[in-house]
């Protein structure tokens, strides 16, 4: 088996990996990074979503020797210094989940949409934008809501950097 | 999935090489279609040969009053690009409009050409535009290189390695998306070109895309969306699934053709 090596949220992993294995099997397994969630078989409920190289993805729908080299960051690497990300926030601050399963995607998501689009980000664009993640329990009413919340949050934190 | 071996080419010629090393290897370009259905056990390649660090096979370019596409350029570099979004619009909104955005960060044109998915979006584009297929062993016109539903002009170990698309001086394309899988249950892209007006459907053929010769002689006559509106297609010729039948399908293809006309004015 060959080696895989990525950096997974800042920090150098190295494990050995089958030519099929998934890289969500390999954060989950071989990094122990269970947050990234496996949701269908399918490639269509967006559990997985992580960002390789700054882009969101589905990380049931890659192999991990197809990130060998790369960035990756996974739902644990969003908080810094035990603060949660704005994003994270706006989803408790808003009620943005019910049983959880689809929200480290969700987030995850959402973090690259409003990296791509910048913010403020109306209803319309956020419902077209989560195409790819399924929630068979909020109706994504509040999903949108925190999006939208985070988005304002999020703009503001880069002008206040600017 | 069945084990299979990881390679990631340098060059094209090193993904020749490599394909034709293997006992049966397949070219890995986004994934979006090869691992899903890997997962299926649907396919079960010995090898898989990663194209998509190939720089020969990536970015878009233009060249000769036309726009080159790397066959292992994403859907969101196609549909982002100032390049298409100036001289192509509509492909550029076709390509914004591919699944959803984590499979546009991964799919690639290559990918989607060579797969022919009969509901897939970029063959249409390809041929209502006149597309020329670039493979590392000749170039195919679009028109040749869809043979039928999920077959193409491809020997077994030929690699696309990119896309010409001629200019057009208006384009669009209006899809009815499948509302669980976003695939065309019926998409209709129309362009006018240096050679007339050429529409192409997919997602309701059952050969796959194919152009609309009475949508094109219509269209000829006065390019409006009244002008399609009384155009009918034989049902015959189309899909019929749980999603829809071939009358409902002939139906949605007028409807995409007014769309797509009333999107080039
Ligand atoms: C949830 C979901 C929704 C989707 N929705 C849509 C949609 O709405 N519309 C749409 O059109 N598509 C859709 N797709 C498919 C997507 O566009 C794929 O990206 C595309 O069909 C295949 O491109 P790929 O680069 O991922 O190819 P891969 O999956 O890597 O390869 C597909 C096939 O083509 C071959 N191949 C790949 N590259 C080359 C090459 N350069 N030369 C020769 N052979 C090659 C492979 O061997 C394989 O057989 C969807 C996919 C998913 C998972
Ligand atoms: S687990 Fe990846 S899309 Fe469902
Ligand atoms: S909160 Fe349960 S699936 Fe979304």
């Amino acid at each position: 088996m060959a080696n895989v090596t990525m950096t997974v949220n800042g920090k150098s992993v190295s494990k050995p990996a089958e030519g099929r294995t998934l890289l969500v099997e390999f954060l989950r397994d071989g990094a122990g990074l269970t947050g990234t969630h496996v949701g269908c078989d399918t490639s269509q409920c967006g559990a997985c979503v992580v960002h390789v190289d700054g882009k969101a993805v589905k990380s049931c729908t890659m192999l991990a020797a197809q990130a060998d080299g790369a960035q990756v960051t996974t739902i644990e690497g969003l908080a810094s210094g035990g603060e949660l990300h704005p994003m994270q926030a706006a989803f408790r601050e808003h009620h943005g989940l019910q049983c959880g399963f689809c929200t480290p995607g969700m987030i995850m998501a959402a973090v690259d949409m409003v990296n791509r689009l910048g913010a403020p980000l109306d209803e319309a664009a956020i419902r077209a934008e989560l195409e790819g993640n399924i929630c068979r329990c909020t109706g994504y009413h509040n999903i949108v809501k925190a999006i939208a919340a985070a988005s304002e949050t999020m703009a503001g934190m880069k002008t206040a950097a600017e | 999935m069945y084990e299979t071996n990881y390679h990631r080419a340098t060059s094209v010629d090193d993904a020749a090489a490599k394909l034709g090393a293997a006992e049966d290897a397949k070219v890995l370009s986004g994934g979006q279609t090869l691992l899903p259905t890997m997962k299926q056990r649907l396919a079960a390649p010995s090898d898989v040969i990663d194209v998509t660090h190939i720089a020969d096979m990536k970015g878009i370019t233009e060249s000769g009053g036309g726009i080159r596409i790397g066959a292992a350029t994403t859907h969101a570099e196609v549909a982002g690009s100032e390049i298409v979004k100036r001289m192509l619009p509509g492909l550029a909104a076709l390509a914004g409009h591919i699944g959803d955005p984590h499979v546009r960060h991964m799919g690639t044109i290559g990918g989607s050409l060579a797969n022919n998915d009969p509901a897939a979006d970029y063959p249409s584009a390809a041929l209502a535009l006149g597309a020329t297929i670039h493979t590392n062993a000749r170039q195919i016109s679009a028109e040749d290189f869809f043979t039928g539903m999920f077959e193409t002009a491809l020997d077994e170990s030929e690699i696309v390695t990119a896309v010409e698309f001629p200019k057009a001086s208006a384009c669009a394309y209006a899809k009815y998306p499948n509302p669980a899988s976003r695939y065309a249950m019926a998409g209709v892209f129309v362009a006018r070109t240096d050679g007339g007006v050429r529409v192409a459907v997919t997602g309701a053929g059952q050969n796959g895309v194919f152009r609309h010769a009475g949508l094109e002689d219509a269209l000829a006559q006065s390019f409006s969306a009244d002008a399609v509106a009384g155009v009918t297609t034989d049902p015959d010729q189309l899909l019929a699934d749980i999603h829809g039948s071939a009358e409902y399908r002939a139906n949605l293809v007028t409807v995409m053709a007014k769309r797509a006309v009333a999107a080039c004015a």
